[in-house]
């Protein structure tokens, strides 16, 4: 079912058709997108910002008589659009690199994935603006702490994304998305401001969590009025699903082959085969997973969207691909491309789970462990604090010094290491995995990070 | 209606804003844009991405008690505008409707068109070849004078944006801006050792500026810091005195307190200064300012994106709390007169107070006796990024640093972070030396990445925490 008056494909190919073949340019394609979307924002009982955006865009590559790519980005979809941006394409293609030259995806027309996800009836401003003050006064209301939520926020969206190639493909998908976000800051007479939130993704307005957000972010936020300063020290780490998977994005550039063929990533060409973490671990990009909201069923290139096995067993076993890099290893596409005259490539939605044949030889259990250790619950500053081409990172994070089962919130502090020693330094991954809006993981323990406090 | 913005979009504008304010709106505001970018990337010795991008889209915001709806979109026609407009006002409750008295709006001004004299601009700027050859001569002095270099990349980009800005209080200004930015950046390999160094020059409103682009200095200052650090040692955590370089030193202010004197945080509730005008914020020694006046500066405008000529704002003067930054809706929530901040990336965003040019001004002493000063502490020659958290809690990665031991730069040291809160830090900055430069960066917040510049003399503050290994 079609909810929106957006993108005509057929149109669209026609229309481009014409003023390529006008233009001489007989080898093309093209992404394009479009959305409708709304979202509220309020302030103590009060609508701060309402916002609603209509969006188009199209991008289109050529590629000229000597072969090489030229790409433009445009949002204007008029005929006079389209042809200015066929006639920047066309003249960028001159500058196209003809050392790497990408083309259309073998698997542009191959079946795609069956995705379930209805579409879903969008409220419209004034119901989720209801929704979300109702949110925050039940948030205030919670513990008298919490004086506001200044960053709080509820979505709505349909969008529309499609790619066409002069060879006849025409991919099209519709989705309709949903989001929340509730962010409360909390203080206490005497003692510095704490802050924490939550997230809750849905396919509609409807079908969001919102007491569980709610509930989610009381808990982050209050949990940490009572906190104490942490030594600095070397100290056994046990990470959040969120905390872990936010780590491992972070440092995605590894799994990724146009980061190894740009010299930019810590994997080589031969590393795959390699061991790169403790053998008990697996790592999977499975953008179809039922958790995943935003799953679309092809990439940027027409690619289908699948489910790739990135670690097995501590070992590297494949990269993630766009078309060019694909042929550059000999392999397939793997449906992780965007769109452009170098192609972009990236990861989906990670899940990490435990080895069927391995097991790590211990038990450790967050909510049992009576030995000290410092849960991490969330990992903030990633853009600053994460050298992806060096492996080392330096983070602030929220969590809690565990001793005896007792949690006393940290002061500010941050945690450091290097990605490589700490796959190699996991302990456990304990048997629960949770989804997240980032992926699926369970609580990941590992030994020996540095922590820096302020006492 | 033609693409260009001009006078001839006058009576559609107009009608508008009649038909907003007609509707109960206490003011409508419209902001029409067209885009037109350029971003090229080289690789070791090839161009290897060249991205045209053409945009061109509306933003119309409606004010009614305080409150604001906001809707953009892509479609110019009249049809389109007037669909947008519709639905801002059905946000805040309020019934479009046609009265063609009674509605207080008393038609737009004179255009004041800032884009007169810059007409050309676009025209006068690289060609694609020139730019081509200018980043390959980059990538080629980085090759000359760097060692163990795995990647050598240099970048270009060239945004020109003409804006149109309609307000039902009058204001009716259009304006040309054009940013243009250039880097050379390296990954330096060696066993295990590592170093990524990068530095970015930016400027504005100067077509010509990559003509004078000194691409051989650039890349000699990269090759000695990526040389320099790829065999640094980890740094010891703790807390430690800092000596802070000038120029992209200046992030630390603008993270740590510069964010927290916009008006958007007091109507968040998330900056501690929100009543403290006039107080002690920080150390006598600081005074901060944040302007959009200096000439070719990557933060600096004619107008601001709601129609208002740039001033030079004093933030804090000698330690004591002087300004906000503020915008329209800054101005209407929180009382604070506009500055003419209000900032957006595009159309797709309603404007809201930033920064502009923001820097610690200069102070009376020469920066080697900061460096005197301490006994063992660290030197931050080069500032990564950073970020501010909504309790005030800043962090900032350092990527060229130094131990100072007993008055004196030693080893070069990798991994560092410095990490604390603005209300905290402010009063340790004791001493400011005189050589204040700026440096231009991106700034993303509420309204955008927007251009802004950063800047600051060495400055040393007193104490604050290293994270480190």
């Amino acid at each position: 079912m079609s909810q929106s008056n957006g993108l005509n494909a057929s149109a669209l190919r026609d229309q481009l058709h014409q003023l390529a073949t006008r233009a001489g340019i007989h080898h093309w394609d093209l992404g394009a997108a479009c959305s409708d979307d709304c979202s509220v924002q309020v302030d103590r009982g009060e609508a701060k910002q309402l916002k609603a955006a209509q969006r188009s865009s199209i991008t289109v590559r050529v590629w000229n008589r000597e072969g090489l790519v030229g790409i433009t980005s445009t949002t204007d979809l008029s005929d006079q659009g389209l042809e200015q941006a066929l006639v920047g394409a066309h003249a960028a293609s001159a500058f196209g690199n003809p050392e790497d030259i990408p083309q259309f995806s073998p698997l542009a027309t191959a079946p795609l994935p069956d995705i379930d996800r209805p579409l879903q009836k969008r409220q419209g401003i004034l119901p989720l603006l209801e929704t979300l003050r109702e949110a925050e006064a039940d948030l205030l209301s919670r513990h008298p702490a919490i004086q506001t939520v200044p960053y709080n926020g509820l979505a709505e969206s349909l969008s529309q994304s499609l790619y066409l190639n002069s060879d006849g493909a025409l991919r099209e998908m519709e989705r309709t998305q949903a989001s929340l976000y509730l962010y409360a800051r909390a203080e206490e007479e005497g003692r510095k401001p704490r802050s924490g939130g939550a997230v809750r993704l849905g396919l509609g307005s409807g079908g969001l969590d919102v007491q569980g957000c709610i509930d989610e972010a009381v808990e982050r936020t209050v949990s940490h009025l009572d906190y104490r300063p942490i030594d600095t020290g070397t100290y056994r780490v046990c990470f959040t699903p969120e905390a872990f998977l936010s780590l491992l994005g972070a440092f995605s550039s590894m799994f990724n082959a146009r980061s190894v063929l740009d010299g930019v990533s810590l994997s080589h060409r031969d590393s795959l085969g390699s061991s790169i973490a403790v053998p008990f671990l697996d790592l999977h990009d499975d953008g179809l997973h039922p958790g995943h909201i935003s799953a679309a069923p092809f990439d940027g290139e027409g690619t289908p969207t699948r489910r790739l096995c990135l670690i097995e067993g501590g070992d590297l076993q494949h990269f993630l691909h766009s078309e060019a890099t694909a042929r550059a290893f000999g392999v397939e596409p793997t449906g992780h491309a965007g769109l452009g005259a170098k192609v972009s490539v990236g990861p989906d939605w990670f899940v990490v789970g435990t080895n069927p044949n391995s097991t790590s030889g211990c038990d450790l259990n967050h909510c049992t462990e009576q030995d000290p250790f410092v849960l991490i619950e969330d990992l903030s500053a990633l853009h600053a604090g994460v050298k992806a081409t060096q492996g080392s990172f330096s983070l602030p994070f929220d969590g809690w010094l565990v001793r005896g089962g007792e949690r006393v919130s940290v002061e500010a502090a941050t945690v450091a290491g290097d990605i490589r020693t700490l796959l190699q330094s996991i302990l456990h991954l304990e048997p629960t995995a949770e989804v997240t809006h980032r992926g699926v993981s369970p609580h990941v323990w590992v030994d020996g990070l540095s922590i820096t406090g302020e006492a | 209606m033609s693409d260009a913005f001009s006078n001839q979009w006058r009576g559609l504008l107009e009608s508008l804003l009649q038909r907003g304010r007609g509707a109960g709106a206490d003011l409508v505001e419209v902001f029409l844009e067209r885009t037109d970018h350029i971003g090229l990337l080289a690789e070791q010795d090839r161009i290897t991405s060249v991205n045209p991008a053409f945009a061109r889209g509306a933003g119309l915001r409606v004010f009614r008690n305080g409150r604001d709806g906001f809707v953009s979109t892509n479609d110019l026609t009249e049809r389109g505008l007037q669909h947008a407009l519709d639905q801002a006002l059905g946000m805040l409750g309020l019934e479009p409707q046609h009265l063609s008295a009674g509605s207080g709006f008393e038609g737009l001004a004179q255009l004041t068109d800032h884009g007169l004299t810059k007409g050309d601009w676009l025209n006068r700027c690289p060609s694609l070849d020139h730019a081509s050859q200018c980043l390959l001569q980059g990538t080629h002095h980085l090759e000359r004078l760097g060692q163990h270099l795995q990647v050598r990349r240099g970048s270009y980009a060239r945004d020109w944006q003409e804006v149109l800005v309609a307000a039902s209080d009058g204001t009716f200004a259009r304006d040309i801006r054009l940013h243009q930015s250039s880097g050379l950046s390296v990954l330096a390999a060696d066993g295990d050792h590592r170093s990524s160094i990068g530095r970015r020059y930016g400027s504005t409103d100067n077509p010509e500026e990559l003509a004078h682009w000194d691409s051989e200095a650039s890349a000699a200052e990269v090759c000695n810091s990526a040389g320099t650090m790829l065999r640094a040692d980890y740094v010891d955590a703790g807390q430690m005195p800092a000596v802070l370089a000038n120029r992209f030193g200046g992030v630390i202010f603008h993270e740590a307190c510069g964010h927290l004197l916009e008006t958007t945080q007091i109507e968040r509730g998330t900056t501690p200064f929100a009543d403290r005008v006039g107080e002690l914020i920080a150390h006598p020694a600081v005074t901060a300012i944040d302007e959009g006046l200096s000439g070719g500066s990557f933060g600096s405008l004619s107008m601001d994106d709601e129609g208002m000529a740039p001033e030079r704002t004093v933030l804090i003067k000698d330690g004591v709390l002087q300004r906000f930054i503020s915008d329209r809706a800054g101005e209407l929530r929180t009382g604070h007169k506009r500055t003419g901040s209000g900032r957006r990336q595009s159309h797709s965003f309603a404007a809201a107070s930033r920064m502009r040019n923001t820097f610690i001004d200069a102070g009376p002493h020469q920066p080697e006796q900061l460096i005197e000063s301490v006994d063992q502490g660290l030197y931050c020659k080069s500032m990564g990024g950073g970020s501010v958290g909504p309790t005030g809690q800043f962090n900032f990665s350092v990527e060229e640093g130094y131990l100072i031991e007993n008055g004196k730069l030693t080893k070069p040291v990798k991994g560092a972070t410095l990490i604390g809160d603005a209300k905290e830090v402010m009063p340790r900055i004791s001493m400011c030396a005189n050589d204040l430069e700026l440096a231009a960066g991106f700034c993303g917040s509420v309204s955008g990445s927007i251009f802004v510049t950063v800047g600051q003399p060495h400055i040393k503050v007193d104490s604050i925490t290293v994270g480190g290994r």
